[in-house]
C-alpha cells in the first residue's frame, strides 16, 4: 500500500488537473490545471525509475554492489520540466494578450470565435 | 557530396534549426534579408529531402544513429536492444517528409510578400523554421520520447504563429490559447503513455518496443491514450473544436503549414498503430473506431462548412472533413489487416487511397488557403458576403482557386479525384454504406465551393474593390507551383501511387520491415 502511494498521488494530480480544465472558467486557473497534469506525469516518470534503498546514478561516486535508481526517467523528466516551463510561459503570455483585448479572463466572455 | 547525402537525415532538421536561431542575429544587420535567408534554408532542406527520398525508394529504409561510430550502427556490439537515439526513415516517413518540405518552402516564399508587418519579421521566420523542424522530427524519429519532444516543438511554434497577430487583435490570441491547451494536454498524455511503455518494457525505441509488445491491459490503456490524443491533434470530430479557430485566425501561409502539422500527428497515429501494435491488437475493433472517427469527421465537417460566411473558417471545416477521408481509407485497411484475402482484395487499395489523400490534401488545401489569403491580402476582409466580382481584377488567383476547388470536390482530372476514387471503390467492397456517405460528402463539398466561387469571384465589379490588383509575384509563384503539382498528380496518379504511395503503405502494413531495420533480420 505504502509503495503505491506515489501512484495514487499521480492519479490525484492528473484527476484534479482534468477537473480544473473542465469546470473552471478563469484562464489563469486553466493554466494551473495544465501545470497540475504536468506535475502528475513528471511524478509518474520519476516513480517508475525509483528503486528502494538505491543511490543516485553517478558511477564515479558509487560504492560497488549497491543498486542505483534508473537514470533514464530522470533525464526524461528533466526534459519534460524544461518543456513545461516553455508551455506555461506561452499559455500565460497568450492569456495576457487576451486580457488586453477582451478586458476579462472569463471563458464565457472570451467567445468571439464560434459557429 | 556523399557525406552530404549520408548525413542528410540530420541535415534536413539541423539546417532549419540552426537558421531559426541565426535569424534574430541576421535581422540585427539587415532586416530585409531575413525572409530570403529562411526561403534559402528551406530550399536546401527540400532538395535534401528529395535526394533522401530517391535513396529510400531505391535502396530501402535508412537509419541514422546519433553518437555511434557509424550512423547505421543500430545495435552496439553484444547488445540485443538499441540504446542510442536514432532517426529511422522508411518510405512512409519520407512520404510525409516530402509534404512537410514542400509546404514549408512554399509557405515561406508566400510569406515574403504576405507578411507586411515589418517589426517581428525575424520572430515570424524563426518560428516558421522551428515548426518545420518539429514536423520533420516527428516524421523521422524512431524513438518515442523524441516524438514527444518534437511534438512539443511543433506545438509551441505553431501556437506562437497562430497568435502572431494577437498583439493587434483579440481573436488570434483566443485561437492560440485554445490550441495551446489542446496541444499541451495531448503532449502530456503522450508522455504518460510513454511512461507506461517504459515502465513495462524499459524501452523507448519504437522498433524494439514493437518486438516486445504483449498487448497487456496497460498496453491497451496506452493505445487508448495515444489514439485519442493523436486523433485530437489531427482534428478529427468530436475533438475538432480547435481546428476552425486556429486555421482561420493564423496567417494564410501558416495555415497551410498547420494543415501539414496536423497531418504529422496523423502520421504519428498511423506509426503507433501499425509499427508498434499492428496485428498484436484487435484490428477489427480499432479499425472500426478509426472508421467512425472518419465518417463523423467527413459528415459533420462538411455540414458545418456549408453554413460558414468566413472564407477561411469554411475551408477549415473542409479540412476536418477531408481528414475524415484519410481516416476512413486507413481505417478500412486496418479493419481487414488480419484477414489476408480481404487485405489483398481491397485493403491495400483502401490504404493507398487514404495515404495518397494525405499528400493530395496537403497540396490542394494549401492552395485553397493561399487563395483565401490572397483575397484577404487585397480586400482586407474574410467575409464572403462583403466580397464580389474579384475575378475581374485577380485573374491568376481565380484560376488557382478553380483548380483547388475542383481538386477538393474530387473532379477529374485533378488529384483529389484519384485518391477519392481509390477510397470509394475499396470501401464499397468493405461496406457500401460508408462509400455512399463519402460520395455524398464529396457532393456537399462541391456545393459549398460553388457558393464560395460565386460570392467571391463572380458578379459585377464592386466599387469598393476597384483598385484591387493581382497579388505580388512571390504569392503567385507559390500558388502556381501547388497548382502544377495538383494537375500533374491528377494526370499521372499511377506513377505516384506506384513509386511513392505503395511503398509507404507496405512500410506501414509489414511491421517486420520496420523492426527489422533496427534489430537485424528478425
Amino acid at each position: 500500500m505504502i509503495d503505491n502511494l506515489p501512484y495514487i498521488a499521480v492519479g490525484l494530480f492528473v484527476g484534479l488537473g482534468v477537473y480544473t480544465l473542465m469546470y473552471k472558467k478563469n484562464l489563469i486557473k486553466i493554466a494551473i490545471g495544465v501545470c497540475l497534469i504536468e506535475n502528475g506525469v513528471n511524478l509518474f516518470l520519476i516513480t517508475l525509475g525509483y528503486r528502494k534503498g538505491a543511490i543516485a546514478p553517478i558511477y564515479t561516486m558509487a560504492p560497488s554492489g549497491q543498486s542505483m535508481v534508473l537514470p533514464t526517467p530522470q533525464a526524461l523528466t528533466l526534459t519534460s520540466i524544461v518543456i513545461g516551463i516553455a508551455t506555461t510561459a506561452l499559455i500565460l503570455s497568450v492569456a495576457m494578450m487576451i486580457y488586453k483585448h477582451y478586458g476579462t479572463l472569463d471563458t464565457d466572455e472570451v467567445r468571439r470565435l464560434r459557429g | 557530396m556523399s557525406i552530404l547525402l549520408n548525413n542528410s537525415p540530420i541535415l534536413i532538421l539541423a539546417l532549419p534549426l540552426l537558421a531559426a536561431f541565426l535569424i534574430p542575429l541576421i535581422s540585427r544587420i539587415n532586416k530585409k534579408t531575413v525572409g530570403i535567408f529562411a526561403v534559402f534554408v528551406l530550399l536546401i532542406s527540400l532538395v535534401l529531402t528529395i535526394l533522401l527520398a530517391v535513396k529510400i525508394i531505391s535502396v530501402g529504409p535508412q537509419v541514422y544513429v546519433f553518437g555511434a561510430k557509424s550512423s547505421s550502427l543500430t545495435l552496439p556490439t553484444g547488445l540485443k536492444i538499441p540504446i542510442r537515439i536514432m532517426f529511422q526513415i522508411d518510405a512512409m516517413g519520407i512520404f510525409m517528409g516530402l509534404i512537410t518540405a514542400m509546404v514549408s518552402f512554399l509557405g515561406a516564399v508566400y510569406s515574403l510578400a504576405f507578411i507586411r508587418k515589418r517589426e517581428g519579421m525575424d520572430k515570424f521566420y524563426s518560428l516558421l523554421l522551428l515548426l518545420t523542424v518539429g514536423m520533420f522530427g516527428m516524421e523521422f524519429t524512431g524513438d518515442l520520447f523524441n516524438l514527444f519532444v518534437f511534438l512539443e516543438i511543433a506545438s509551441i511554434a505553431s501556437v506562437a504563429l497562430i497568435a502572431y497577430r494577437g498583439t493587434d487583435f483579440g481573436e488570434p490570441a483566443e485561437a492560440g490559447f485554445k490550441y495551446m491547451i489542446v496541444s499541451t494536454i495531448s503532449a502530456l498524455f503522450v508522455l504518460f503513455a510513454i511512461g507506461i511503455f517504459y515502465g513495462e518494457y524499459d524501452l523507448l525505441n519504437i522498433a524494439a518496443l514493437a518486438n516486445m509488445i504483449k498487448y497487456s491491459q496497460l498496453d491497451k490503456i496506452a493505445l487508448a491514450l495515444l489514439l485519442s490524443v493523436f486523433a485530437m491533434k489531427s482534428g478529427a470530430v468530436p475533438m475538432h473544436m480547435w481546428t476552425p479557430d486556429a486555421y482561420s485566425e493564423a496567417p494564410a501561409p501558416i495555415t497551410m503549414i498547420l494543415v501539414a502539422a496536423s497531418q504529422a500527428s496523423l502520421y504519428a497515429l498511423f506509426r503507433i498503430i501499425f509499427s508498434l501494435y499492428n496485428v498484436h491488437m484487435n484490428t477489427l475493433a480499432v479499425g472500426w473506431i478509426i472508421i467512425i472517427f472518419g465518417v463523423l469527421s467527413m459528415f459533420i465537417g462538411v455540414t458545418m462548412a456549408i453554413v460558414q460566411k468566413d472564407i477561411k473558417r469554411l475551408m477549415a471545416y473542409h479540412a476536418v472533413s477531408q481528414t475524415g477521408y484519410m481516416l476512413l481509407g486507413v481505417g478500412v485497411g486496418l479493419a481487414v489487416l488480419s484477414n489476408p484475402i480481404a487485405l489483398k482484395d481491397y485493403g491495400i487499395t483502401a490504404f493507398e487511397g487514404g495515404i495518397f489523400h494525405i499528400m493530395n490534401h496537403a497540396m490542394y488545401k494549401g492552395l485553397l488557403f493561399l487563395t483565401a489569403g490572397a483575397l484577404f491580402f487585397r480586400t482586407g476582409t474574410r467575409n464572403l458576403n462583403k466580397m464580389g466580382g474579384l475575378a475581374h481584377s485577380m485573374k491568376y488567383t481565380t484560376i488557382f482557386f478553380i483548380v483547388g476547388a475542383a481538386a477538393i470536390a474530387g473532379l477529374p482530372p485533378f488529384n483529389g479525384f484519384a485518391s477519392k476514387l481509390l477510397i470509394y471503390e475499396s470501401v464499397y467492397k468493405f461496406n457500401p454504406l460508408l462509400s455512399i456517405i463519402a460520395m455524398v460528402v464529396s457532393i456537399l463539398t462541391l456545393a459549398s465551393f460553388v457558393k464560395v466561387f460565386h460570392s467571391a469571384f463572380l458578379g459585377p465589379k464592386l466599387p469598393q474593390f476597384k483598385d484591387v490588383q493581382e497579388v505580388p509575384r512571390s504569392m503567385v509563384f507559390s500558388m502556381a507551383i501547388l497548382s502544377c503539382i495538383i494537375i500533374v498528380f491528377g494526370l499521372f496518379p499511377d506513377l505516384i501511387v506506384k513509386n511513392l504511395v505503395h511503398p509507404a503503405v507496405m512500410a506501414l502494413v509489414e511491421q517486420v520491415k520496420y523492426t527489422g531495420t533496427v534489430l537485424g533480420g528478425m
